[in-house]
């Protein structure tokens, strides 16, 4: 678990020194996790390792979430009046990127005969 | 009492500990419920503990002091997101156009539709820019609403409003669409709704958390890249 820990603060303390570094337009973790999955493809057996620890992480995913969604209320006062027109501009356009996205992959999927599991 | 109190309220313990309950509570509601989406557990624990800190009057920074330990945890978690990536690579090599022109269509949907709409509706300045990459994952969102001139503040708040619209309406949006494939929702959704959605994507399928992880890390990417030069681009043309 230690351990387990340890690879997962490295990668993502490598990716933060790159990443402000570099002045890269990326947050260290993505790009830890960018170095991460390429740490698995030459090692596979790192993925053994690891595996269940990061299943645990990412099955309570939303957990991690909760403090910055807290934060978020004291905040809301601040859409003011513009409130509902921003709630319908975030409800509309999350509706619509996810028709965007879901058409777009199975379309390319259909036309370029990439197989469905 | 007082004393207690005060020591409590003061410390990471308490503050700690409720996050934890609150989520639990949140948690089994979820499954109480039959996993349905409007019963979203981040939602409940938000809920939750806002009405606490407002009956108790502490301050988001004091709550912060404990909860800053499971926000920590973000970090390390996103960066185990490369383990099933990794796990599920063959389907990935397989899907490699389909992954990028559901990113390009998404990521710019999410992009022009959010200001087209806000806009229609009589939002303008600083307001307007601050919503452009809210699909965006928080800490590139934050970034890219400063450098575009909007308020980060204003940008966090959307970010997550965003997030939670997407995980409590991609199954039902999914399911009554008939789309069977794990692979095009998880993506979808991760590109749509950043770490709120990949986290709901793994609460129904290991395939479309994976497959959304991917989607909300190259999402991220293309957001700091093209949201500077489409949102002021989009706000010219409709203001």
């Amino acid at each position: 678990m230690i351990l387990h820990l340890t690879i997962l603060l490295s990668f993502q303390l490598a990716g933060e020194v790159i990443s402000r570094g570099l002045g890269l337009p990326l947050p260290g973790p993505v790009l830890g996790m960018a170095f991460l999955f390429v740490a698995l493809l030459i090692l596979p057996k790192l993925a053994d390792t690891i595996s269940g620890t990061a299943k645990g992480l990412l099955g309570h995913l939303s957990l991690l979430f909760v403090p910055a969604g807290v934060g978020v209320v004291g905040h809301l006062g601040t859409l003011g009046t513009d409130g509902p027109a921003l709630a319908l501009a975030i409800i509309g356009s999350t509706l619509l990127a996810l028709l965007a996205g879901v058409g777009a992959f199975l379309g390319v999927a259909r036309l370029t005969g990439a197989k469905h599991d | 009492m007082t004393e207690i109190w005060t020591y409590l309220s003061r410390e990471p313990l308490l503050w700690l500990t409720l996050t934890l309950i609150a989520y639990g509570i949140g948690d089994w509601a979820f499954k109480a419920a039959d996993r349905r989406p409007v019963v979203n557990p981040v939602l409940i624990a938000v809920a939750i503990l806002a009405v606490t800190l407002r009956l108790t009057n502490t301050p988001y920074d004091i709550y912060f002091r404990g909860a800053q330990f499971v926000h920590f945890m973000l970090g390390p978690a996103t960066v185990a997101l490369a383990v099933p990536l990794y796990a599920n690579l063959k389907g990935m090599k397989g899907a490699v156009l389909p992954m990028l022109a559901a990113l390009v269509a998404g990521s710019l949907t999410a992009m022009v539709s959010a200001v087209a709409i806000a806009s229609l509706l009589g939002v303008r300045g600083v307001t307007l820019l601050s919503i452009a990459p809210k699909s965006a994952t928080a800490p590139v969102a934050l970034g890219v609403s400063e450098a575009i001139g909007g308020s980060p503040t204003l940008t966090a708040v959307m970010v997550i409003l965003t997030g939670i619209t997407g995980a409590v309406i991609v199954t039902p949006l999914m399911n009554r669409l008939g789309v069977r494939d794990w692979r095009a929702r998880g993506f979808a959704l991760g590109v749509a709704a950043h770490g709120i959605g990949t986290a709901r994507a793994f609460q129904v399928n290991e395939t479309a958390g994976a497959f959304a992880g991917v989607g909300m890390g190259i999402n991220a990417l293309l957001t700091a890249l093209i949201a500077p030069v489409l949102a002021p681009l989009v706000i010219r043309l409709l203001t």
